[in-house]
C-alpha cells in the first residue's frame, strides 16, 4: 500500500481543537499551589514531631481542613495534567500508553480521595 | 518509546584520517559520513586544513575539503551568506549554518554533523520532506474573505512592524532539529519554525483567516508540545525568537475563551 504523501501525514487525523483548557488548567493549578504549598510546609513545620492526637486536633480547625483538602486536590490535579504530558511525550507504544494515561488517572484520583476522607475523618470525626 | 541508544546500523564509528597538509596554523575536521549505497555504519572522518589557506567560514573549510581532499563529501550550499538556509548543520554542538560559522569560534576540532534526528540522505544532507509539509500545513498565505481591492491590501507602519522577527525565517529548519519535543514527537509536532509561521500569518493585520487557523493549530499535539525548552531561540542562526511567537499563539488560543 502507498503510504500518505507528506502533506498527509502531517495532516494526520486533523486538528483536536482541544489542549488549551489542558495547558491553561496546569497554569491555574500551578498558581494556585504557590500559596497552597507555603500554607503545607507551614503546616508540617509547626506539627514538627506532633503525636497522632495534637494532627487530628488541627484539623478540627475548619480553616486548617480546607486548605489541607484544596492543597490536596490541587496537588493530584497538577500531577495528573503533569505526567500525562510525562506519557504522551515519551511514550509511544499504543497500550503502554493508553495504559499508563488510565493508571496515571486512577492514581491521582485514589491518592486525592483517600486523602479527603482521612481529613474530612479527622476533622468532623466520621 | 524514546528510544536512548542508537539503532545498531546508526551506530558512528571511527572512519578515516585523511592526510595532514604542511602549514603552521592547522585545525581538525572531524565530519560525519553515510553513504546510502556502501551498507556500511556512519563513520568520523578527520581532515585537516592549513587556516592560513583556507577562508574563515565554517563551508569554506568544508569546500576546500571537497575541492582539494574529497569529492565525495556530500553537503548542500548556495548563498554562501546567511539567506538561502541550505548549508544547516550541526557545528560544534549546535545547529547553525556552516556559512555563518566562523571556524576560529569554534576551540579545538572542528565537528559538524548533520541536523539532529532527521533521517540522512547522505553525509551531511538530512531529508527535509517533512520539515516543509510542516511549513505547508499552516498554509503560509494571506486569506481573506473580502474581495481583493484594486490595488494592493493596504498595512499601517504599525501593523507591518508586528511581522519584524518573524519574516525572516529562512526555513533552515535549525530551530526545529534542535527541540527535543520535535524529535520524540516530530510526526504530529508542527515545530517551532512551522509555528513561528504561523504566529506570522495570525498577527498580520491583512489576514482574515485568524480563527481558523488558531483551529487548525489548537491540539495537544500540534501546538502544545512545545514546553517552552527554548533551544530554537538560543540556536537560530538568524536571532529570531520561535519561542515567543509559541507563547503568543498560547496566549491568543486562551484570549478567545476567557
Amino acid at each position: 500500500m502507498l503510504k500518505k504523501t507528506p502533506l498527509g501525514q502531517v495532516l494526520g487525523l486533523g486538528s483536536a481543537k482541544a489542549g488549551t483548557e489542558h495547558w491553561w488548567h496546569q497554569r491555574v493549578t500551578a498558581i494556585a499551589g504557590i500559596p497552597l504549598v507555603i500554607f503545607l510546609v507551614i503546616y508540617l513545620l509547626v506539627h514538627r514531631g506532633a503525636s497522632r492526637a495534637e494532627i487530628t486536633e488541627s484539623m478540627h480547625n475548619p480553616i486548617v481542613a480546607i486548605l489541607m483538602g484544596l492543597t490536596i486536590a490541587n496537588l493530584a490535579w497538577h500531577m495528573r495534567l503533569g505526567l500525562q504530558v510525562v506519557i504522551e511525550d515519551y511514550v509511544h507504544t499504543y497500550q503502554t500508553k493508553y495504559a499508563l494515561l488510565l493508571l496515571n488517572t486512577f492514581f491521582a484520583v485514589v491518592m486525592a480521595v483517600a486523602a479527603l476522607y482521612a481529613i474530612l475523618k479527622m476533622s468532623i470525626g466520621l | 518509546m524514546v528510544e536512548f541508544t542508537l539503532p545498531k546500523n546508526s551506530k558512528v564509528q571511527q572512519g578515516k584520517t585523511w592526510p595532514k597538509p604542511q602549514g603552521k596554523r592547522l585545525k581538525d575536521f572531524r565530519i560525519y559520513r553515510w553513504n546510502p549505497d556502501d551498507g556500511q555504519n556512519p563513520h568520523i572522518d578527520t581532515y585537516t586544513l592549513d587556516m592560513d589557506k583556507c577562508g574563515p567560514m565554517v563551508l569554506d573549510a568544508l569546500i576546500k575539503i571537497k575541492n582539494e581532499q574529497d569529492p565525495t563529501l556530500t553537503f548542500r550550499r548556495s548563498c554562501r551568506e546567511g539567506i538561502c538556509g541550505s548549508c544547516a548543520m550541526n557545528i560544534d554542538g549546535t545547529n547553525t549554518l556552516a556559512c555563518l560559522k566562523s571556524c576560529d569560534e569554534v576551540k579545538g576540532d572542528v565537528k559538524i554533523y548533520p541536523l539532529p534526528h532527521m533521517p540522512v540522505v547522505k553525509d551531511l544532507v538530512p531529508d527535509l520532506t517533512r520539515f516543509y509539509a510542516q511549513h505547508r500545513a499552516i498554509e503560509p498565505w494571506l486569506k481573506t474573505v473580502t474581495p481583493e481591492p484594486q490595488a494592493e491590501w493596504r498595512q499601517y507602519p504599525d501593523d507591518r512592524k508586528k511581522l519584524d522577527g518573524l519574516y525572516e525565517c529562512i526555513l533552515c529548519a535549525c530551530c526545529s532539529t534542535s527541540c527535543p519535543s520535535y524529535w520524540w514527537n516530530g510526526d504530529r509536532y508542527l515545530g517551532p519554525a512551522a509555528l513561528l509561521q504561523a504566529y506570522r500569518w495570525l498577527i498580520d493585520s491583512r489576514d482574515e483567516g485568524t480563527g481558523e487557523r488558531l483551529d487548525n493549530l489548537e491540539d495537544p499535539f500540534r501546538l502544545y508540545r512545545c514546553h517552552t525548552i527554548m533551544n530554537c531561540a538560543k540556536t537560530c542562526p538568524k536571532g529570531l525568537n520561535p519561542a515567543r511567537a509559541i507563547a503568543e499563539i498560547k496566549k491568543m488560543m486562551v484570549e478567545r475563551r476567557v
